[in-house]
């Protein structure tokens, strides 16, 4: 699950791209060239985002529902702008699309700047606490609450999340961390010298606001009370530095979060300051996909709470209490042994259609284009 | 309170409608185009003649605008099991999920690469590699729709599970059992065939356009031949596929076979109504009013559907609330009443065994959870009051039901004029039926939208058969709220709607010989 995770904001470069369509890009063919290299993948974050959805469901189904039932509003808003762009590539050149080619690169720029924050402030809330109760006897009557199990305390159901400052420091953080990446994508991708020079300005421009909000989110998080679990009575208790202790006590998990630190540091580093260094996206890009999964590894292993509620500590999800069945896990990892089949052919496909560089050529000769 | 409970319930169910209608407008023509894509691309290799390749590139065309949309609207369905659905996700998510996981999984990236691949490997993959991933394209469609109806047959019939009251929810314990129930593998079929119908049509009714025109003649002549050989097969596997549902149906869900059928009074040897037109002066189920102003009657044939046995009784809804006739296992069926009482029981097993556990009792708990499993079957019908609450809508599920077998009988019929005038006549000068053709496509559209309507509103009240409704399966959200993303959704996805259609319209006016799809 945290892989899965750490692979979707890998692929929210697609929606960092979306949110610099218009500052990138000075001439129409220039956009068309980003428009088309972004829309070459944008299935591949749609999928990952599909598959994550239905992966916490089948694993975590405890957390589904009280998350997406309760933050109705957070997750709504972060799905509309999912449909907005699953769209506007298709739609936005073709002739008879109603609305006209600014609406659709609108939608994208949307979804660029509310998908990635949105992911962000969610998952800043795994470490912060959200308001909800867990009432297991509400479906049989007991309580007056109604029969519905999982209850958002807060009438907002989600927009107050949006109150909390470290949940917006991490969330803009994954909209800078989204553009960076996006912009290293296109150093690499692209051969068009122009675009090629500014999105190396680009790498600092985000890179930049990124490293400083990551780290002073991490900072707090780190010093921040955290949400701890009694192993023997399951009790929920605020625990001073938690997550600094599971830091200190799964060393590896922070010798993976240390190098998957550097590798993102090493990937921007070096290609702002080597004009000819193009494989950034691949250091960082790794490396973000091994630090947000170490960094999701410490918010729920090591007796931790993963989805805590701040309004009442028991009710807080626990990797233990929230899981699916022994059985249904099992029949997943079953399936997830098709996983390294299905990685070998996303492979050959993006080597088959990468092997040349895309250039304003190949939109025409290519046949489908954007 | 309450009052406004059932509102934001009724709300959560227009919304999912709402997703789900608009889903199924797209879905269709993707997995049905998918099939004639790769078959005339599979003509183009071996045969090497250009116009097929040319055919396939325009019906790729269209299928990327609809392919798009049908995501959109599909991330929407999913997501609103929890956003929407929170008990339900609860309850069942150990079994629901893993159907979902696996398509993803499995599906849904095997079509988003080779989605890629098709639409922008032409120059850059081998001609087999190409025509490879346009049928994995739609074996990818095909499997994505598998897994979601396994998910959909369960909740159908569920199997494969058991309560754990504990945890408060059902845990799987069969895969297998889940994977491949019968209902499951039906639906699957039906619906999947449902799609290729809908491409067929689609494709048909396009070349008739054209030939209307007087444009592109080759081209429509030889889109018609494909879409009119598949729809056929297509219209003749659902009429045997329907043949299952319907049996499934009667053994599963009788309830959603009387709705179906209008039957009110069971009877030995029923037959199944052809045509007929409900009496709206029936209020009551159980009320004097005849069911009927009028009705067409195919003798026995209903019994013969649903049980395989000429003779074999049918409970009508009265019936099925009243109880006391024989069930196909020789038991005798329960009136509504005592299996609320038996719902009502389990519910409160299940406080008592979790006061009981909270206290410490474990000897009272293991007695309360006793009493839970031994009246679990009939958990569902505590949350209902009134006899009324376990009837769907019999209108609704009637006319679509007839309206649907109507539209797909009518299909056979015109599929096999189709392939009559190809063969033996001049297609070309037949302009008749070019408006035909034209013109049946909306029928398409309608009979397949019409099979969820039978399909989801006949086992009303259940989210899952006997175990939850509707009423005890929705988040605790004010139905303000639900209100709010409705209309947005409405607006969203109309505005989209027509989008797609006029691209569509204007790429269908540009023709195959339009430029990017020669080469």
């Amino acid at each position: 699950m945290s892989l899965l995770g750490g692979l979707l904001v890998f692929l929210l470069f697609v929606q960092g791209g979306q949110s610099m369509l218009h500052s990138l890009s000075r001439k129409e063919d220039e956009k068309r060239l980003l428009v088309n290299a972004l829309g070459r993948k944008w299935e591949y974050t749609f999928t990952t985002l599909v598959t994550f959805g239905g992966a916490f469901f089948a694993s975590f189904p405890l957390f589904y529902s009280t998350s997406f039932g309760g933050a109705y509003w957070a997750w709504m808003i972060l799905l509309f702008c999912f449909v907005l762009q699953a769209v506007s590539y298709e739609f936005q050149s073709k002739p008879g699309n109603i609305f006209g080619v600014r609406t659709y690169r609108m939608f994208l720029f949307i979804n660029g700047l509310l998908g990635t924050f949105l992911l962000g402030v969610m998952v800043a809330s795994f470490f912060t606490g959200s308001e909800f109760t867990v009432g297991k006897g509400n479906i049989a009557g007991l309580g007056t609450a109604g029969p519905v199990i999982s209850q958002w305390q807060n009438p907002l159901h989600g927009l107050e999340l949006l109150g909390n400052l470290r949940n917006l420091t991490l969330g803009f953080a994954v909209f800078f961390l989204a553009r960076t990446l996006a912009s290293l994508f296109f150093v690499n991708r692209l051969s068009h010298e122009v675009l090629e020079k500014r999105s190396r300005k680009f790498v600092l421009f985000n890179g930049l606001p990124f490293v400083v909000l990551f780290l002073i989110f991490l900072i707090w998080t780190l010093l921040a009370e955290g949400y701890a679990v009694d192993p023997a009575t399951n009790v929920v208790s605020l625990e001073k530095m938690k997550y600094l202790h599971n830091f200190v006590e799964m060393p590896l998990v922070m010798a993976l979060f240390l190098l998957g630190v550097a590798a993102v540091l090493y990937g921007i580093i070096h290609t702002v300051f080597s004009g000819s260094f193009k494989k950034g996206i691949w250091f960082s890009g790794a490396g973000t996909i091994v630090t947000v999964t170490m960094l999701l590894l410490v918010a729920g292993y090591n007796n931790t709470a993963f989805y805590p509620s701040s309004f009442d500590l028991q009710s807080s999800l626990t990797l233990q209490n929230s899981s699916s069945s022994e059985f249904t896990l099992s029949a997943m990892a079953v399936v997830s042994l098709f996983v390294p089949v299905v990685a070998a052919y996303i492979f050959y496909a993006w080597r088959a259609l990468e092997r040349r560089k895309l250039s304003l050529e190949d939109l025409n000769s290519d046949g489908h284009t954007y | 309170m309450d009052l406004l409970a059932a509102s934001a319930v009724n709300w959560s169910r227009a919304q999912f409608a709402l997703t789900a209608g608009y889903h199924w407008l797209f879905v269709p023509l993707t997995i049905g185009l998918a099939l004639i894509m790769a078959i005339m691309e599979s003509l183009y290799v071996k045969t090497g003649d250009e116009k097929w390749k040319i055919a396939t590139k325009f019906w790729q065309k269209i299928f990327g605008i609809n392919f798009a949309i049908g995501i959109a609207t599909g991330i929407i369905l999913e997501f609103q099991f929890g956003t929407n659905w929170s008990n339900y996700s609860w309850f069942v998510g150990d079994i629901f999920g893993a159907p979902l996981a696996i398509e993803g999984i499995f599906a849904f990236f095997m079509e988003a690469t080779f989605v890629s691949i098709m639409f922008f490997g032409w120059n850059r993959v081998s001609k087999k590699m190409h025509l490879a991933s346009t049928w994995l394209v739609f074996l990818g469609a095909s499997l994505s729709a598998f897994w979601i109806l396994v998910a959909n047959a369960w909740m159908q019939y569920p199997i494969g599970m058991e309560f754990n009251p504990e945890s408060v929810r059902n845990e799987m314990t069969d895969f297998w059992a889940v994977a491949f129930s019968p209902v499951a593998y039906n639906k699957f079929l039906h619906t999947t065939f449902s799609c290729w119908a809908v491409g067929a049509a689609f494709v048909v009714a396009i070349s008739g356009w054209y030939l209307l025109k007087k444009r592109h003649a080759d081209f429509a002549v030889k889109s018609m031949l494909i879409g009119s050989i598949v729809g056929l097969v297509a219209f003749v596997m659902l009429a045997v596929t329907g043949d299952g549902s319907a049996y499934h149906v009667a053994q599963k869900q009788p309830m959603k076979l009387a709705a179906m059928e209008g039957l009110y009074e069971g009877k030995e040897g029923a037959g199944l109504v052809a045509v007929g037109m409900l009496n709206p002066a029936k209020e009551r189920y159980n009320d004097e009013a005849d069911p009927y102003i009028f009705k067409i009657e195919l003798p026995k044939l209903l019994s013969l559907l649903g049980y395989r046995n000429i003779n074999a009784f049918v409970p009508g809804i009265v019936d099925i609330v009243d109880g006391g006739y024989t069930l196909p296992d020789g038991t005798t069926a329960l009136s509504f009443q005592e299996r609320r009482e038996r719902g009502l029981t389990a519910i409160k097993a299940l406080a008592d065994y979790q006061v009981a556990k909270e206290e410490g009792r474990d000897a009272d708990a293991a007695n309360h959870e006793t009493i839970l499993r031994e009246n679990y079957a009939h958990f569902g019908y505590g949350y209902l009051q009134t006899e009324e609450d376990l009837i769907p809508n019999v209108p609704l599920t009637f006319y679509s039901f007839h309206l649907m077998v109507m539209i797909g009988m009518y299909f056979i019929l015109f599929f096999v004029v189709m392939l009559y005038f190809l063969y033996k006549r001049d297609m070309v000068k037949s302009r008749w039926l070019h408006y035909v053709a034209l013109w049946s496509l909306p029928l398409a559209y309608i009979a397949s939208e019409l099979g969820w309507v039978v399909a989801e509103v006949g086992r009303q009240p259940w989210t899952i058969q006997d175990i939850l409704p509707v009423q005890a399966a929705s988040s605790a959200i004010s139905s303000q709220n639900v209100i709010t993303t409705f209309i947005l959704f409405a607006v969203l996805f109309t505005g989209l709607l027509i989008a797609e259609v006029t691209i569509m319209v204007k790429q269908i006016r540009k023709g195959p010989d339009s430029e990017g799809l020669k080469a």
